[in-house]
């Protein structure tokens, strides 16, 4: 008997190794640097974003301190737009975007049962594109001209009459060559969800997470060609003299509001959603049962990444158009946050049946929804457009946004680290500091942010460098900086958290929380194939009800199932990609193209074009290893 | 906003109120069925959660009637806080041009076919509304009197048409809502709201030449500001100062505050702005000259304060 047992356990450990061998990363200095491992570049993306994070942070940081006064002058107007700029730039674009696609590209194998992402090579493209645009940005502070036009850039003052230096054109390149990491990583997400997804998993049965990150995808490829578009016109406008936004000579500034917005609107929610996925698949796990309305929760996902297109011009109520147009886009507007009560309604109502587990993720899951329903509301307000041409334009806006990108997204990425971290790393994060830095972050976050409601309605306009005694907003202000130190605090629990957990190295299992969801049935961190056999999925929770059982291996070479886009029927096992240097170098040579082209060297701007496609044609090239076509 | 002073300010007002004690009203409902959902079970053993309800009516309920009722109350609400588009008074139009960063302002009377020139302090007549043309000489502004009125965005390129009504006299703080650059945090106006006979005095008082020094200091000072820099881009009509870069000086020492709003007018506010304007608002398109001695700022500064 024991000899049965014993071949078995012969038998997997000798399958691990024949995978390991398909999969792992060489040890060594290029492997590292090449590598396609989702799970290694989700990490990296996720560790980047922070970087990031913490630099926009510390701009903020000093922000407050020079707003924490009136009539102050730590800083100078110009430092204080760059950094007010930047710090925009850098959430918006640096931070929340691509922490989010961090934990997609980390999470979406794990959870739909594969293997590896749709386009591996391409995944390791995208996160050097983002790395490296992020610091070519940032390298416009060490010439002194960092963008300075707010992180919406309105031309004329984006024009290059007022503003002459790099600034603009760093913001302008850095954003076009940042376009492309976050366009190819959304085809890579939609392809992965629908095309790799484990035999079983029909498009009902797939967790919320993935819903969302297909809709923001879906909504990345049809935003970023207008946001992309205004870009260049905008370059064009400010090198070559053509004409695209300047009204001296035929222009009109107008249209870049509307480029931008047809981009800005969408993207908001595209910074959103996936906090709401990521809710969604935590808050089930601590009530201890399925989520109420899943199918509810989909469609509402969808329907706000549709809506969101609709919506563009309510951050143009101020400009003079038509009221009757306003009055449509301010009921749109509106419409958008009945999808979001149909998310909230389904977290209450899974809570109401549930058994609520007050563990770290819950509660910063828990502070999401209280400070989405403000955000949200105060959304709504400002959808009524009378009541916007008196808010727009002021802290109140402030408050909005932040309620809904820091308390929202901000917020969930924290539930997010709390939940997955075990899995990630393997040990299991500090509760009681945990719990410190949640409610550091949350007392912090809203005395930093409810009273911006307050400034606004009193009237400050938003990116004023400094206001006067006169005033009266000098002690909400006050209130406002001492907020941001509270919440910074807060956040820093959470790394000491995260370091002394390392330390302490308290093993975390497969499935600590006892959840649901496919990710879970890996090892912590999970193996380099993640899934030894690959599970064909019965049902929506298969941890919580047995709905799966082991498949096949596809141990033959690096394989990963495909199966169909809805009923996810196998189709056959398709080879991955092995780690390509070309798909690391072109970001380079990218790189050299945009760089070339701020210094006006348009000869090093074509042989890194050409460059790039050199790396393009080699890392697409055939390897001489065998083109598999397993039928099953 | 909420201390208005005209009826298009007290209809959005009572919007912000309405959606406030609304939005109070939910929140509230929201985290109070939060907390007992999050709390009702507790002495339940975790592994024993009831799995039968779906669960649906929360969501049919609570996500669509209840936010369908309310957006469609606050939709209509906010559709008649829009109000009408007064009919102007036909007795002045005042058009204004943003500035980086000041407000230029032009009346023009078109029954008596009058015009003139100021900065930064709009007078009106109370109880009548005034048209209100904006446009931009250089980047996108925003023309912001909370207690007055909405906001409406000053577009180069483009004119945008406001009313400005006052209910009742006063002076009414105003400022640029759109980040316009450097100094956007000090590009103030003030609206003044005054009785027909004031507001009559002080056009009639617009209308005229800046006054001729009257005593030696500022005699000095007229000097110095016609024949030195001061001239390449100010005007004071009835000199030889006619450049139109930067604001009107005809009768700025009649106005509440000097460089838009940055600081209040007096004497020694516009010497200390003559000597170094840079060291006030930073980026300023006003040089810091360096040039003038101190008896000189001395003079010029009474000079332009006794432009009334």
């Amino acid at each position: 008997m024991t000899s049965i047992v014993d071949d078995i356990a012969q038998g997997e450990l000798a399958l691990k190794r024949r995978l390991t061998a398909h999969w792992e990363t060489p040890h060594n200095w290029l492997g590292w640097l090449s590598t396609v491992d989702h799970k290694a570049l989700g990490r990296r993306y996720i560790y980047t974003a922070f970087v990031f994070f913490l630099l926009g942070g510390v701009e903020a940081a000093i922000m407050r301190v020079q707003l924490a006064r009136p009539d102050n002058h730590l800083l100078t107007p110009e430092t204080y737009n760059q950094l007010m700029t930047m710090h925009g730039v850098t959430m918006m674009f640096l931070f929340v975007q691509p922490v989010l696609s961090g934990f997609s590209f980390y999470l979406t194998p794990l959870m739909i049962g594969a293997r590896e992402l749709a386009f591996p090579r391409l995944n390791a493209f995208s996160y050097y594109v983002f790395l490296l645009a992020g610091v070519f940005m940032y390298a416009s502070f060490f010439v002194g001209q960092a963008p300075d036009a707010g992180w919406f850039n309105y031309t004329p003052l984006a024009s290059v009459k007022y503003d002459a230096g790099f600034n603009i054109d760093f913001y302008c390149l850095g954003l076009i060559y940042l376009g492309i990491a976050t366009t190819v990583g959304a085809a890579n997400s939609i392809v992965t969800i629908l095309k790799l997804r484990a035999p079983g998993m029909s498009i009902d049965r797939m967790p919320l997470f993935m819903w969302s990150s297909l809709t923001i995808s879906a909504a990345v490829i049809f935003s970023m060609p207008p946001l992309t578009a205004a870009l260049g016109f905008l370059e064009l406008e400010r090198r070559w003299h053509f004409v695209f936004f300047d009204p001296t000579r035929g222009g009109n500034p107008m249209l870049w509001q509307h480029l931008f917005w047809v981009f800005g609107h969408p993207w908001v929610y595209i910074v959103f959603l996936p906090a709401t996925g990521m809710l969604s698949m935590i808050i089930p796990t601590f009530c201890r049962r399925p989520m109420v309305g899943h199918a509810f929760m989909a469609l509402a996902t969808v329907a706000t990444g549709l809506i969101g297109f609709g919506v563009w011009v309510h951050h143009m109520f101020a400009t003079g158009l038509p009221q009757l147009s306003l009055s449509f886009f301010g009921a749109a507007s509106m419409t958008v946050s009945i999808p979001s009560a149909v998310t909230i309604f389904g977290w209450v109502a899974t809570m109401w049946y549930g058994r609520v587990v007050f563990a770290t993720p819950m509660l910063f899951a828990l502070a999401f929804i209280v400070q989405f329903v403000i955000g949200g509301i105060s959304g709504v307000m400002t959808a009524a457009v009378p009541f916007d041409w008196q808010v727009t334009d002021t802290y109140f806006i402030v408050a909005h946004i932040h309620y809904v990108l820091a308390g929202g997204t901000l917020f969930g990425v924290m539930a997010g680290i709390y939940y997955w971290a075990p899995k990630m790393f393997g040990f299991l994060l500090d509760e009681r500091l945990g719990k410190a830095s949640f409610w550091l972050m949350f007392i912090g976050f809203n005395v930093a942010f409810f009273p911006m409601h307050i400034t606004g309605l009193m009237g400050m306009p938003r990116r004023v460098y400094t206001y006067s005694q006169a005033s009266g907003f000098a002690s909400m202000n006050m209130l406002s900086t001492i907020g941001v130190y509270i919440l910074a605090v807060g956040l820093l629990l959470t790394l000491v958290n995260l370091v002394r957990s390392r330390a302490a190295g308290v093993a975390a299992g497969d499935n600590p929380w006892g959840a649901g969801t496919l990710e879970w049935l890996t090892t912590s961190p999970p193996e380099h194939f993640n899934f030894a056999h690959i599970p064909i999925v019965k049902s929506r929770e298969p941890l919580w009800d047995g709905g799966f059982t082991p498949g096949p291996a596809f141990d033959d070479a690096r394989l990963t199932p495909r199966t169909s886009a809805l009923d996810a029927m196998l189709e056959r096992p398709v080879e991955m990609p092995i780690d390509s240097v070309w798909s690391v170098a072109m970001p380079v040579t990218l790189l050299l193209a945009f760089g070339a082209l701020l210094v006006h060297s348009y000869a090093w701007s074509a042989i890194g074009i050409a460059a790039s496609l050199f790396c393009m044609a080699r890392w697409m090239w055939p390897s001489s290893a065998t083109v598999l076509e397993t039928e099953v | 906003m909420f201390s208005t002073a005209s009826d298009a300010a007290e209809r959005i007002a009572k919007l912000g109120w309405f959606m406030i004690v609304l939005a109070a009203i939910i929140f509230a409902g929201v985290m109070i069925a939060m907390l007992i959902a999050a709390t009702r079970n507790r002495a339940r053993d975790p592994r024993d959660v009831d799995l039968t309800e779906t669960g649906t009516g929360w969501i049919i309920w609570g996500g669509a009637v209840m936010p369908g009722v309310v957006l469609l109350a606050v939709f209509v609400v906010s559709l008649g806080a829009m109000g009408k588009f007064p009919e102007p008074n036909p007795i002045v139009t005042i058009h204004v041009t943003g500035h980086q960063w000041w407000w230029q302002l032009d009346y023009e009377f078109p029954q008596h076919a009058d015009e003139f020139r100021t900065a930064n302090e709009l007078h009106i007549p109370v109880g009548r509304p005034v048209r209100v043309l904006l446009t931009s000489a250089d980047v996108i502004h925003s023309f912001w009197v909370p207690r007055l009125q909405g906001k409406l965005d000053v577009i180069p390129g483009d004119t945008n048409d406001l009313r400005l009504v006052a209910r009742r006299a006063g002076t009414y703080a105003g400022a640029c809502a759109e980040y316009c650059g450097a100094q956007h945090a000090h590009m103030g106006l003030v609206v003044v709201a005054e009785d027909s006979a004031s507001f009559d005095h002080w056009v009639a008082r617009q209308m005229a030449p800046g006054a001729a020094p009257r005593d030696s200091l500022a005699a000095q000072g007229e000097r110095l500001f016609v024949g030195g820099a001061c001239a390449s881009c100010h005007t004071v009509r009835g000199t030889s100062a006619v450049a139109q870069v930067g604001p009107d000086l005809t009768h700025v020492g009649g106005r509440l505050t000097l460089a838009a709003g940055t600081l209040p007018n007096s004497l020694a506010s516009v010497e200390g702005w003559i000597a170094n304007p840079q060291a006030l608002k930073p980026g300023a398109l006003m040089p810091t000259l360096g040039v003038f001695d101190g008896a000189q700022l001395h003079a010029l500064a009474a000079y332009v304060s006794s432009l009334k």
